[in-house]
């Protein structure tokens, strides 16, 4: 009786310690992920919100952190115990309090938020292209210049040379014979031809090996709908929507009744401001106002609501392959293992989906030339005995593991049937 | 001297057309003049300058326009079970016409793609028939009747309902005609409908009807049933004109049985022997190890001298000293097999298969290679029921005739009396899908479902049933028949309702409705064969009866294995599936032997000339028929194997135009063929087809005949074809069975011998396969040359439709062909199957000579052709031993933008081209386009889907081992005879791998070339006396 309650009490005071040792170690970015759930629906860093933008907060409070914790715990204590800044903001975001988190996170959470905050930058955007063919701009101008300046110095050592010979001939008083002009000369024409050829070719090829590819499309959907909202801030999986991308060839779109799962009771839109691709506002409550017209749905009467009244969205197709294409999700993403976002880009901060990649032939081979297998963990490769031999005795580089094209990746048989 | 094997006559002869065709790939002269300038020409310069202006600027215009905006439309309320992509597979029944075989049906995004033979069925253990797997073709028939009509005048299912409900209740007897039926609780449904009706009956019609052993199974035995024939448990087996392995009763389940006991091994190199006795070169008669041929109208005699023979009595009434002497061997085969030894007759005349039971009876078959207590449930039809009913029509005493999937206005052979009588009939209503002959005349026209999209059941045999489920909601405004009458029988319950509430009480426990649903078969009958007291009374009276031989030309009408009784007619796939005895596509034709040829067509096929003639030009010979004072006029083929005073035509053709584009010839407009069924005869109370006093006239026109025959030639050096397919005899195997071994080490001698040959045969170093290796087997033993797999492939591959001008050209595509070879005596030659594929060689000649690399070699051993790479040189297609590759002239599949591609394809293509046809497409497989080769991938989409499977799983593939499969190929699914094994070499468990290391008899078609085939064949034997 006596062991088993003193075991009972070091398993519980051990789960307490762990759990305070967990809840100690939250980190900067632990502290991120809480902003994201808890606070970014009213704050964002580098502008006002609901309320207002938290970039120097701390600064703002005289880098006095209790006092702030103290503040974001309950803000309505501080004010009603007459505290000089605390009553200013409320004041000056027209008597709006903020919503207490006393209950819902702990100190060392809300720590980690203000970690969080300290640390966070305004993101750069990414330049590096840009740099690149700036730079790379600069380098042709200063060509430019440098072929400018010896075509000149060329014209005149010409012209040089033509007066010299001129000078020359009427002091030798020969008769000259007549200079065929630049453009009757057969040379230069043919010169100019096949430089013609060789631009035009280069430029056409290339141009002929983008017609198709639609890298960075991004077209206008019946439905403003938000990757980043959903994906992003919402943290929701990607196989809850796209749940054919585990069993079959194609991801697959949800039909309406899978957007309904949520939106039977989300019906109103409180996150941050959308912006279209040209920059317009949208409103997300008016969004999910046309799903639910789509689906028939009436918020007045949720009840009454049968997923069979529903009609289909139009979505717009933006990863297209060709028909001569098998390509399979499950293939991708259950045995190998790919990240979504290997082939999607970062859909979880697109508000609209862009195509990230061109979906070229060149694209998908590089990346089965690089991309190993799952060779030791899958059973399947068991049947390699060979090259898991040759991985022992080292005669292939471990490191390098086994790509996709190793085992045949790269066939063509593997994607065209 | 060596054996020889022949394809063609004028190879038989190595004639000057046949030595020049073997040589070339393509029959047609590439249409270059140069004889002419080039300004005369065709396309001059100036001509060809303007089309590349053109195309530069077409291609300017399409580069410049934007990539048009596609919809991805998901569902709207997603069903759990769908996922879009992801093919469900549904048990159910290919029924027709009482034709039963369990299968399985792939549905991809609602839609049924591909049947597969459903290998929990005890009677076909997985194996179907050309038939079951076109059936699925048939569901996005255009010509399908799409509502309700009365006096062909649309209506709705509630008018019809009220209207027939009024005129059946004041219409007197009524009259169900069907064909044989075995559905329990249809025939449930139709008690009922009849108990509401007095007076009303049901009779049954089978368009080649078995009445002759039904009857004379009542009179031996006392039991109006077909048994079941235990092909299987046979050692001497012997058909008397019964065509078992492809139309005779069940087809698939003999074939299974025979390839049984037909399939021969090392450690135990026993096999059955098969006798064939017939007069019509037949599937069944070419795989026998003996044949002998006989007029149709000696048949009776035939069975009483083997009658007396296997009694050990003198034969009496033989003339023929060949037959006569066939006969006595026969009966000596069968004697020393007593109780493993078998009898079966084609014949539909009584008294001929009382003979048969009294043989079968005395060779103590009944119970051993008989069952009785097994039903055979396929064939039910007693002629003189349907004889009287025509009669009673004309009498005027049938107020109401109800027709189910019977067809009798083109099926019976006294027709026009069945017209007058149907005039006569009050209410006529039809249950076709179709407009067919019969259903033409009914009033009342309720389209029935087509099988895929029908609920029901079916009791093939006692205790063996199969159930039917939907696999797509009804394409049209169909109705299952059996809705129908119940509803008009006043029943409450639709059928669905009815068959739930039938199979409710007998499935119980673990064998519930739903599990009997999903595995598609239940099975109470139990393994012990039963017997059957046997009755000699009418023996004597039978043998007395039988009709005597007769004189002069006889004509057989026979079935063909695609075509059926006519049910295959409407089918592009199997109107262009080579008859595996003729190599005929497309058409009807009048069959008649070598011997005949000479006198009649004035064709001697031993002599060069006349024998190239014949062989090269497509036009042949029209013969004009003439029976009981009526005239035909068909096209001759020569086809050995026939009988010298026989000529055969095929039943099915001839069939109206309102069942589709494929039955109508589109030079003349006219149906294909002839309808040869009025001129069947009616004797003793069963029809006969066997036609005597006919008369034969040549004329002087001509007609061209799609032949495959002299397609994709391809020869050796030495002439003979033993190092494309090998033969032997039981003798030679059992005395050795390494033969074939030695043979090929001989072969190979000069290239390191079979262990060095595929390193020492080449100067360049085998590759790795480092996974898995990818290899076939295929056992000739077991072929029987069906084609079950060529429609298989057609099916899962989308392989195209040509249509007969283009087969006219040579220009066929499918991707496995079964080749035809003849040995021995040119008259009555030995057959050998050879199905052939594209071998997938590890040192593919092919591959090399691709300027572009479109075909090339997988690290699994996969020869692969991509056919966006393809530019069309034809290159590999020429430098292909084998001749499998196929080139597509012009766009059969619609896949291109320019119309003008298909003008000169005819209606057949266009059908296969139509939107609702075309829902019968792989969506996983390229749908190839014009100017492009394909060839056989080894079915690339199943490898990788299984191989997928493992790996989700994450374990290694299964390629038989313990008879576990993560993958089927096409035609090894739907091989009635598991002839065909499929699997990875490297896996030393799989099942390929056994039957590769277990048979000497292995061999590969032209191993000397060093082209390393993936394909291998295990070596024909045959079970003769003679040396071969």
């Amino acid at each position: 009786m006596i062991i088993r309650q003193i075991a009972k009490t070091i398993l519980l005071s051990t789960i307490i310690l762990l759990s305070a040792s967990y809840s100690n170690k939250a980190t900067a970015q632990e502290g991120k992920t809480i902003f994201n759930t808890y606070c970014a629906a009213c704050h964002k860093m580098d502008k006002d919100l609901t309320g207002p933008a938290l970039m120097g907060v701390e600064e703002r409070w005289g880098n006095d952190r209790e006092k702030l914790v103290a503040w974001v715990k309950n803000s309505a204590n501080l004010i009603a115990a007459g505290d000089k800044h605390a009553t200013d903001i409320f004041n000056k975001w027209n008597k709006l309090p903020m919503a207490p988190f006393e209950t819902v996170l702990k100190d060392a959470e809300i720590n980690a938020v203000l970690d969080y905050i300290k640390d966070w930058k305004p993101e750069v955007p990414i330049v590096d292209n840009n740099a690149n063919q700036t730079s790379s701009d600069k380098n042709s101008l200063l060509l430019g210049i440098i072929t400018l300046a010896l075509a000149l110095a060329a014209l005149i050592l010409l012209f040089v040379k033509r007066s010299l010979k001129k000078l020359s001939n009427e002091a030798l008083d020969v008769t000259p014979v007549k200079a065929i002009p630049v453009w009757k000369n057969k040379s230069y024409i043919a010169l100019a031809a096949i430089l013609l050829f060789v631009v035009g070719g280069y430029f056409t090829t290339t141009s002929a090996i983008e017609l198709g590819r639609n890298k960075g499309y991004e077209p206008i959907q019946p439905i403003f709908y938000s990757h980043k909202v959903h994906a992003g801030v919402n943290q929701i999986n990607c196989l809850y929507c796209h749940g054919g991308a585990e069993k079959g060839k194609h991801a697959n779109i949800p039909s309406v009744n899978v957007c309904m799962n949520c939106h039977k009771s989300i019906t109103e839109y409180s996150g941050e401001q959308l912006y279209n691709i040209d920059g317009e506002k949208v409103d997300g409550t008016a969004e999910i106002k046309k799903l639910h017209e789509y689906a028939g749905f009436d918020i007045n009467n949720a009840n009454a609501w049968n997923p069979n009244d529903a009609k289909s969205i139009e979505w717009v197709q933006i990863h297209s392959l060709p028909d001569h294409v098998y390509f399979n999700h499950s293939q991708h993403v259950v045995v190998g293992k790919v990240e979504c976002q290997t082939c999607h880009g970062e859909i979880n901060k697109m508000d609209e989906v862009k195509q990230f990649t061109d979906l070229s032939m060149g694209w998908c081979v590089n990346c089965h030339r690089e991309t190993k297998v799952q060779f030791k963990e899958n059973g399947f490769y068991s049947i390699y005995e060979k090259y898991h031999n040759e991985l022992k005795n080292g005669k292939l580089d471990s490191t390098k593991g086994i790509t996709v094209e190793k085992i045949g990746g790269t066939e063509c048989q593997k994607c065209h049937y | 001297m060596e054996k020889k094997y022949w394809q063609s006559f004028g190879e038989l002869n190595n004639s000057d057309a046949y030595q020049k065709s073997s040589k070339n790939e393509f029959k047609e002269e590439l249409p270059f003049d140069a004889e002419k300038g080039l300004l005369d020409a065709k396309t001059p310069r100036r001509d060809f300058l303007k089309y590349l202006g053109f195309t530069t600027a077409a291609a300017a215009v399409a580069a410049s326009c934007e990539v048009p905006v596609k919809k991805a439309i998901p569902f709207a309320n997603q069903p759990e079970e769908i996922v879009p992509g992801v093919a469900n597979y549904y048990a159910t029944t290919y029924v027709q016409e009482g034709d039963v075989i369990s299968v399985v049906a792939k549905v991809r995004d609602g839609r049924p793609i591909k049947l597969e033979g459903n290998e929990l069925s005890p009677i076909t253990k997985g194996g179907t028939s050309a038939r079951v797997q076109a059936s699925v073709l048939d569901l996005y028939d255009g010509a399908r009747l799409r509502f309700p009509t009365i006096d062909g005048k649309e209506t709705n299912f509630d008018t019809i309902d009220k209207v027939i409900s009024e005129e059946l209740a004041s219409a007197g007897n009524i009259v169900i005609l069907s064909s044989t039926i075995n559905s329990p609780s249809s025939l449930d449904v139709i008690q009922k409908f009849l108990a509401k009706y007095p007076g009303s009956k049901h009779i049954t019609y089978d368009a080649v009807s078995n009445s002759g052993i039904l009857l004379a199974n009542e009179t031996s035995f006392g039991k109006k049933v077909i048994p079941s024939y235990r092909f299987d448990k046979a050692k001497t087996i012997v058909s008397i004109g019964a065509d078992f392995l492809a139309t005779w009763i069940s087809p698939v389940e003999y074939a299974n049985q025979y390839a049984h006991g037909r399939k021969i091994n090392d450690a135990n190199p026993e096999m059955s022997k098969h006798i064939h006795f017939e007069s019509v070169a037949s599937l069944t008669g070419s795989n026998a190890d003996v044949r002998y041929l006989h007029r149709p109208s000696q048949t009776g005699a035939i069975v009483t001298a083997l009658l007396s023979a296997v009694k050990g009595e003198s034969i009496n009434g033989i003339s023929d000293a060949k037959l006569k002497e066939g006969i006595e061997k026969t009966a000596k085969a069968l004697t020393e097999k007593k109780g493993e030894a078998l009898v079966v007759c084609g014949s539909n005349d009584v008294n001929i298969q009382i003979i048969i039971n009294a043989i079968n009876e005395i060779l103590l078959a009944n119970g051993k290679t008989i069952d009785w207590n097994s039903i055979n449930y396929s064939r039910k039809g007693i002629d003189t029921e349907f004889a009287q009913l025509v009669d009673d029509m004309n009498a005027g005493t049938v107020g109401a005739l109800l027709v189910i999937d019977a067809n009798p206005v083109y099926t019976w052979y006294d027709n026009e009396k069945l017209k007058t009588g149907l005039d006569k009939v009050k209410v006529k209503i039809s249950f076709g899908s179709k407009a067919d002959e019969t259903t033409q005349k009914c009033k009342y026209v309720i389209p029935n479902h087509h099988f895929l999209e029908s609920w029901g059941d079916a009791e093939a045999k006692s205790g063996c049933y199969s159930f039917m489920q939907p696999t797509i909601y009804p394409l049209f405004k169909t109705r299952q028949w059996q809705d129908s009458l119940l509803k008009w029988g006043g029943a409450s319950t639709d059928y669905l309702a009815h068959l739930k509430s039938f199979w409710g009480a007998k499935l119980t426990g673990s064998n519930s409705w739903d599990k009997a649903l999903q595995d598609g078969v239940h099975n109470t009958a139990s393994d012990i064969l039963g017997t059957s007291v046997y009755n000699a009374t009418s023996l004597a009276a039978a043998i007395a009866n039988v009709q005597p031989a007769k004189t002069g030309i006889e004509l057989q009408f026979y079935q063909k294995i695609a075509i059926g009784a006519g049910q295959g007619a409407a089918n592009p796939w199997l109107q262009e599936m080579p008859d595996p005895v003729t190599r005929a596509t497309w058409d009807n034709y009048l069959v008649v032997s070598p011997a005949m040829a000479k006198t009649l067509l004035k064709i001697d096929l031993s002599k060069n000339a006349q024998s190239d003639k014949y062989e090269v030009h497509p036009d042949k010979k029209v013969v004009a028929i003439k029976i009981n004072g009526k005239l035909i006029e068909l096209p001759a083929l020569i086809i050995p194997g026939t009988h010298p005073e026989t000529v055969g035509i095929a039943v099915g053709y001839g069939r109206d135009k309102k069942l589709g584009k494929t039955v109508i010839n589109d030079v003349t407009d006219t149906s294909i063929g002839v309808n040869v069924y009025p001129f069947a005869q009616y004797v003793n109370g069963t029809v006969s087809y066997d036609i005597s006093n006919i008369e034969l006239k040549l004329t002087d026109k001509t007609y061209p005949v799609a032949l495959t025959q002299t397609h994709n030639l391809y020869n050796t050096p030495h002439g003979n074809r033993t190092e494309i397919l090998k033969e032997l005899t039981l003798g030679e195997y059992k005395e050795n069975t390494k033969v074939i071994l030695e043979e090929r080490e001989k072969e190979l001698a000069a290239y390191g011998g079979l262990d060095n040959f595929r390193e020492e045969g080449s100067i360049y170093k085998p590759f790795d396969k480092p996974g898995i290796k990818w290899g076939m087997s295929i056992d000739l033993n077991a072929c029987n040359g069906c084609g079950a797999c060529l429609i298989a492939c057609n099916a899962e591959n989308n392989v195209s439709v040509v249509g007969k001008p283009e087969v006219l050209r040579f220009h066929d595509m499918h991707w496995l062909r079964i080749d035809r070879y003849y040995s021995g005596d040119a008259d009555n030659p030995n057959v050998v199957f050879q199905p052939m594929l594209c071998q997938h060689c590890d040192n593919a000649p092919c591959e090399n000579v691709c300027p572009v690399a479109a075909t090339n070699h997988s690290s699994e051993g996969l020869n692969q052709m991509t056919y966006n790479r393809c530019i069309g040189t034809r290159y590999c297609a020429n430098n292909c031993p084998y001749k499998v590759r196929r080139f597509n002239w012009a766009d059969y599949t619609g896949s291109d933008s320019f119309p003008n591609n298909q003008d000169e394809l005819n209606n057949a293509v266009h059908y296969m081209n139509e939107d609702l046809t075309r829902m019968v497409l792989n969506p996983d497989v390229t749908v190839r386009s014009r100017g492009v080769i394909e060839k056989c991938s080894f079915c690339v989409q199943r490898l990788q889907d299984g191989k997928l499977k493992a790996k989700k799983e994450g374990r290694p593939l299964k390629t038989g081992q313990n008879d576990e499969w993560d993958l089927k190929v096409a035609c090894q699914q739907s091989c009635p005879t598991d002839g065909i094994i499929f699997g990875n070499v490297n896996d030393a468990e799989s099942s390929i791998s056994k039957a590769r290391r277990d048979s000497n008899r292995l061999f590969y078609s032209l191993e000397f070339l060093h082209v390393l085939p993936n394909v291998n064949y295990l070596a024909k034997v045959r079970n003769t006396d003679e040396q071969a």
